[in-house]
């Protein structure tokens, strides 16, 4: 079933916002991801509400700490599925779950939060860990 | 837990990840879909049960790290519960 874009559209802003890159296609993410270097978050975007009441929040107050990843990218999981495909297909030792973040250094998986670590959890708190983890491989 | 309720309408635990330990041995990590006469129904389950290749506690420990492998898209656990813990508070 495809989501309209009606519907979709402002949960994209909610992140592209806060200076994220988004990828709609395979072609982009490999031009993107593929680089491998330096520090850089993907995020698996959602329509479910784990990323409504809890991933989206909390990106938009992690990327608020002056530590964070060089480049910030993401795809959206059930829209845009080729895109989301080949972006996992760069953490592939990780079962699919969205949303989802995986932070990469030099083309390497550093750092995953997967689904279970986001539902349930207030933004403050997930965003509390993904600045831990900004600390401790962006820095 | 933390009396938060995820899913308006539904059980607590609706939507979460946890992981049942049964009297019989087993452990199934799944999403949390309801409580029913018959058992506990999770979404996207794996299980482990005793005496498999592979221990409880790597089974659990791996899932934490690289997410859950589903091998059930619906389980409904009848065994009887041991315990009931969310995997992310391993």
């Amino acid at each position: 079933m495809a989501y309209p874009d009606l519907m979709t559209r402002p949960m994209r802003e909610e992140v592209t916002r806060l200076g994220f890159q988004e990828l709609k296609t395979p072609a982009e993410v490999d031009a993107v991801v593929g680089q491998g270097e330096g520090t850089m978050l993907i995020f698996v975007n959602s329509v479910c509400g784990c990323a409504a009441g809890g991933a989206r929040p909390a990106l938009s107050l992690a990327m608020q700490n002056q530590v964070k990843p060089a480049k910030s990218v993401s795809v959206f999981a059930g829209v845009d599925n080729e895109a989301t495909q080949r972006a996992r297909s760069f953490f592939s030792d990780y079962q699919p779950s969205s949303p989802s973040m995986a932070i990469l250094k030099d083309g390497e998986v550093v750092h995953f939060v997967h689904r279970h670590q986001i539902e349930g959890k207030h933004p403050q708190q997930i965003a509390a860990e993904l600045v831990a983890a900004f600390e401790k491989h962006c820095a | 837990m933390s009396g938060h309720v995820f899913h308006l309408g539904h059980d607590d635990l609706h939507g979460i990840t946890v992981v049942l330990e049964t009297t019989s041995g087993k452990t199934v990590i799944g999403r949390w879909h309801e409580r029913v006469e018959k058992g506990i129904v999770l979404h996207d389950a794996a299980l482990n049960e005793a005496g498999s290749q592979q221990t409880r506690d790597d089974f659990i420990a791996r899932s934490v790290k690289f997410g859950v492998k589903p091998e059930h898209r619906t389980l409904v656990v009848t065994d009887e519960i041991a315990s009931v813990r969310k995997l992310a508070e391993f």
